[in-house]
C-alpha cells in the first residue's frame, strides 16, 4: 500500500486544491472518461475542495454502464441454458437486463459463477469438459489484453468448450463523438491513465489539435486527479491544447508494445454499440477471423435477442456530459440502486450511483 | 487436539442414520456433542434445559451460520457460531448465559470435521463464558445441504440500569471503535477465492462480551453498542442513524485498518467500511464518558486500538458523513446488495 499513500496524502492533495484556486480565473467544464476516476473523485470528496466555477462532468468510461442491454439480455440468454457455466467479473452480474440480471439467472439455478481472471475462466473450462464455460469479456482497452489472452490460452490448449461473449470499447471514438457534437460542453479531458498504459498516448495527439482541447493523461489516486485537473486549468488558462501526461509513473508514450500486438492478433476493430449513446463506429473489437470460433454470440445465436431502453433515462446526457446525474427527473426516486433504470446506476463506477453513494441527495 | 472418538474405520463419514433418532442418532451425541459441551445442563439430556432465573431483564438472540469454507484463518464456523450469538447479546449489554446449538449436516459429512467443529464451540464458549445447555441434530441428503450448518441461539441477563438501544443515540455522542476493521471479511474471502495475499490475513472472530462488561464497569450509560458483522461498520452506522433519526460524522483517517487488509481491498476494488468484522464494536457514549471507556476498552487485547472516530450529530438526521482522508466530505450509505468486486 505504500506506492499508493504518497498519492493520498491530504498535505499534497490541500497544496494542489490552492493551486487550482489560484489557478482558474474562469469557469471551465473538464472530464474525466474513466469510471474509476469518478469514483476515486466521489469517494474521496474532491469536488468538496475545488473552485465552484470548475465543473467536472462524468465521462463514459464504465465498462459495465456502456455494455448495450441486449448485451446483457443475450448473456441472460446464454446463461440460462443447463449446459453453460457462465463466468464473469462481479460487478456485470447484477446489471439488469430487460427483465433479468444474471444474479436473478443463479438463483433459479443457472451455473453463473464470479472470477477474478479471464483465465480463471479458461481453467474451468478445462475442468469441466462437458460443459460449455462463457466468459463475458467487458471492459475498455484495459481488460482487453487479458481477455485477449485467455482466448489466445483456449485456442493454444485446443478447447471447444469455452468462448467470449465480447462488449470491448474503446476510448478515443468516444471522446471524439463528445467533442463533435455542436453544444458539447466539455473543454478539456483527463484521459484514463490505465487505458493509455496498454494503447500510449499517441492517439490523443490529433483529437487535442483537430478540436483545440487539452488531454491530460490522469492516474486514479485523489493526488494524480487533482494534479490532472491542474495541468489542465493550466492549459486552458494559457490558451494550449496538448497531450500532457500526469501519469508518467505508469505511462510510456508507446504504451505497452506486447499487449498491443496481442490485441492485433486476437481482436479487430468494429463499430460498436454503447448503451446510452448508440453506436460509434471503429469503437469496439471483435473476435478476429482467426478466433471467430471463441465467439460465443455465434456459438449459442443470440443474435436476434435486442431490448429497449426506459424512456425516463438520461443515461446519454449523462455520459456525454450534458446532464449531471441529479438532473434527471428519475434519479433517486424511480431510479436507484435497488431498482436502476439505466446503466449508470447500476455498477459502483457508473456516475450515477456514486453521486447516489457518495454525495449530499439533500 | 482430543482425537474423534468415533472410530473412522465404523463411521468416517456422517449418515442419513445419524440423523434417524435411533442407535446411531445416540452415538453422535454423546460421542461428539456431549463429549464437548458437557455441564450440569445439558447432561440431564431432557428436551430442554431447565433454569433458574433470578427477577430482572433476559436478552435472547438467534442466528444461523453457513459460512464456507467451514475452516478459515483465523476460526471456523463453530467459534463463529459461538461468538456471534454471544456478541448479540453483549451488544444488547447482557452477560451471555446459554446458548442451544443446532446442526443441520449433510449426509456424508467427515466425522472427524464434524468432531473439530465440536471441539473449537467448546473452546469458544469456554474462552466467551457461556455453557451450550441445549441442541439440535438433523442430517439431510447428501446435495440437500451445503456440508454444516449451525443455528445457535443464546440468553443473557442484563443488569439494573443499562439501557442500550440504536435509538439511545443522543447529539453530541461520541463513536468509538473497538479496533482494525474488515479483517475477517478479507479472511473469508483469500480463502473462498483462492487468492493468495503476501501475509496470511486473520479473521477477527473474538467474543466481546468480556470487553463490554469493563465498558459498563466504566460507563453504564453506554447509549448504544453494535458489532458490525455483515456490511460492516457503513451499514452499523446506517442503520443507527435511520433509528435515532440523527445525522453521525466520522473521520476516514480515524478509521484504523491494517495495511495488508487495506491492499487486498484496493486490488478487490472493495470498500473496507462495508466489509464484515466478527470481533469488532462500535460504541456511542456521552462525550464525558468517552475517556473513561475507551481506558476500560483498551485494557483489553480485542481493543487495544480502540479509538474516537466520530460523533453524532443533528445535522443531516439518517445521513452517515464522512470526512475523507484528503481533505473532502462524503456521504457513507447503505449498501444494496452484495459488494461486488471491480471490473478496473
Amino acid at each position: 500500500m505504500k506506492h499508493v499513500d504518497e498519492y493520498r496524502g491530504a498535505d499534497a492533495a490541500r497544496a494542489l486544491a490552492r493551486e487550482i484556486h489560484r489557478t482558474a480565473t474562469r469557469p471551465w467544464t473538464i472530464m474525466e472518461i474513466c469510471g474509476g476516476q469518478t469514483h476515486a473523485i466521489v469517494r474521496h470528496g474532491l469536488e468538496d475542495m475545488l473552485p465552484s466555477t470548475l465543473r467536472l462532468v462524468h465521462g463514459p468510461g464504465c465498462p459495465v454502464c456502456v455494455t448495450p442491454l441486449e448485451t446483457i439480455d443475450r448473456a441472460v440468454a446464454i446463461a440460462q441454458q443447463p449446459t453453460v457455466i457462465f463466468t464473469s467479473f462481479g460487478d456485470m452480474l447484477r446489471v439488469p437486463g430487460s427483465t433479468d440480471d444474471l444474479l436473478a439467472v443463479k438463483s433459479r439455478g443457472g451455473d453463473v459463477r464470479m472470477v477474478y481472471s479471464p483465465l480463471d475462466a479458461v481453467a474451468i473450462a478445462r475442468q469441466n469438459p462437458d460443459r460449455q464455460v462463457v466468459f463475458f469479456a467487458v471492459g475498455f482497452e484495459t481488460t482487453a489484453p487479458p481477455n485477449a489472452m485467455a482466448a489466445k490460452e483456449a485456442k493454444r490448449l485446443g478447447l471447444r468448450n469455452f468462448s467470449l461473449l465480447c462488449s470491448q470499447v474503446l476510448v478515443p471514438p468516444a471522446m471524439e463523438v463528445i467533442l463533435s457534437a455542436p453544444d458539447t460542453l466539455v473543454q478539456g479531458f483527463l484521459a484514463a491513465g490505465h487505458v493509455c498504459t496498454v494503447m500510449g498516448t499517441s492517439e490523443y495527439f490529433p483529437l487535442a489539435k483537430r478540436y483545440r482541447v487539452p488531454i491530460v493523461v490522469t492516474g486514479f489516486e485523489p493526488v494524480d486527479i487533482l494534479q490532472g485537473i491542474l495541468m489542465t486549468v493550466r492549459q486552458l488558462e494559457e490558451g494550449r491544447a496538448e497531450v500532457e501526461n500526469q501519469y508518467a509513473r505508469a505511462v510510456r508514450p508507446e504504451g505497452n508494445a506486447h499487449a498491443k500486438a496481442l490485441l492485433a492478433e486476437v481482436f479487430e476493430v468494429c463499430d460498436k454499440a454503447w448503451r446510452g449513446i448508440g453506436v460509434i463506429p471503429h469503437s469496439g473489437y471483435r473476435l478476429s477471423e482467426a478466433y471467430a470460433d471463441f465467439d460465443a454470440e455465434k456459438r449459442f445465436d443470440v443474435h436476434t435477442v435486442t431490448a429497449d431502453e426506459s424512456p425516463l433515462c438520461i443515461a446519454g446526457a449523462v455520459l456525454q456530459g450534458w446532464k449531471k446525474p441529479a438532473d434527471c427527473t428519475a434519479f433517486g426516486t424511480q431510479c436507484t440502486p435497488e431498482h436502476p433504470l439505466g446503466a449508470p446506476m447500476v455498477s459502483s463506477e457508473g456516475s450515477c450511483a456514486a453521486y447516489y453513494r457518495y454525495r449530499f441527495r439533500a | 487436539m482430543i482425537s474423534c472418538p468415533i472410530p473412522f474405520t465404523d463411521y468416517p463419514n456422517v449418515l442419513l442414520a445419524h440423523g434417524g433418532g435411533g442407535r446411531l442418532s445416540q452415538q453422535l451425541i454423546q460421542k461428539i456433542f456431549a463429549a464437548q459441551f458437557h455441564n450440569a445442563l445439558l447432561d440431564v439430556m431432557h428436551d430442554g434445559a431447565v433454569f433458574a432465573v433470578e427477577g430482572g431483564r433476559m436478552a435472547f438472540t438467534t442466528d444461523s451460520y453457513v459460512v464456507s469454507p467451514r475452516f478459515f484463518p483465523g476460526g471456523d464456523i463453530g467459534a463463529l457460531a459461538v461468538y456471534g450469538t454471544v456478541n448479540d447479546l453483549a451488544m444488547c449489554g447482557a452477560v451471555p448465559r446459554y446458548l442451544s446449538a443446532g446442526f443441520i449436516i449433510e449426509e456424508g459429512l467427515p466425522m472427524e470435521e464434524l468432531w473439530r467443529v465440536a471441539v473449537s464451540m467448546r473452546e469458544a464458549a469456554d474462552r466467551a463464558g457461556v455453557s451450550i445447555v441445549t441442541g439440535d441434530t438433523k442430517v439431510v441428503d447428501r446435495g440437500k445441504g451445503d456440508g454444516l450448518f449451525i443455528n445457535t441461539a443464546g440468553v443473557g441477563t442484563i443488569a439494573p440500569g443499562v439501557d442500550i438501544a440504536p435509538a439511545n443515540a443522543r447529539p453530541g455522542d461520541r463513536i468509538i471503535l473497538s479496533g482494525a476493521i474488515a479483517e475477517h471479511g478479507i479472511a473469508i474471502l483469500s480463502v473462498r477465492e483462492g487468492l493468495a495475499f503476501e501475509t496470511e490475513i486473520l479473521s477477527d472472530a473474538a467474543p466481546l462480551n468480556h470487553l463490554v462488561q469493563s465498558m459498563l464497569a466504566a460507563a453504564t450509560s453506554i447509549h448504544v453498542l453494535r458489532d458490525p458483522t455483515r456490511g460492516g461498520v457503513a451499514s452499523a452506522l446506517n442503520e443507527i442513524a435511520s433509528s435515532a433519526k440523527l445525522g453521525i460524522e466520522i473521520d476516514e483517517t480515524r478509521i484504523p485498518v491494517r495495511d495488508d487488509v487495506r491492499g487486498a481491498c484496493e486490488i478487490l476494488g472493495l470498500d473496507p467500511l462495508y466489509i464484515a468484522n466478527e470481533g469488532k464494536l462500535l460504541a456511542f457514549v456521552r462525550e464525558e464518558d468517552a475517556p473513561a471507556v475507551l481506558a476500560a476498552m483498551r485494557a483489553h487485547d480485542a481493543a487495544r486500538d480502540a479509538r474516537v472516530i466520530g460523533a453524532v450529530v443533528s445535522e443531516h438526521p439518517g445521513l452517515v458523513v464522512m470526512n475523507t482522508a484528503i481533505g473532502g466530505k462524503r456521504i457513507v450509505d447503505m449498501l444494496s446488495g452484495e459488494q461486488l468486486p471491480r471490473i478496473c
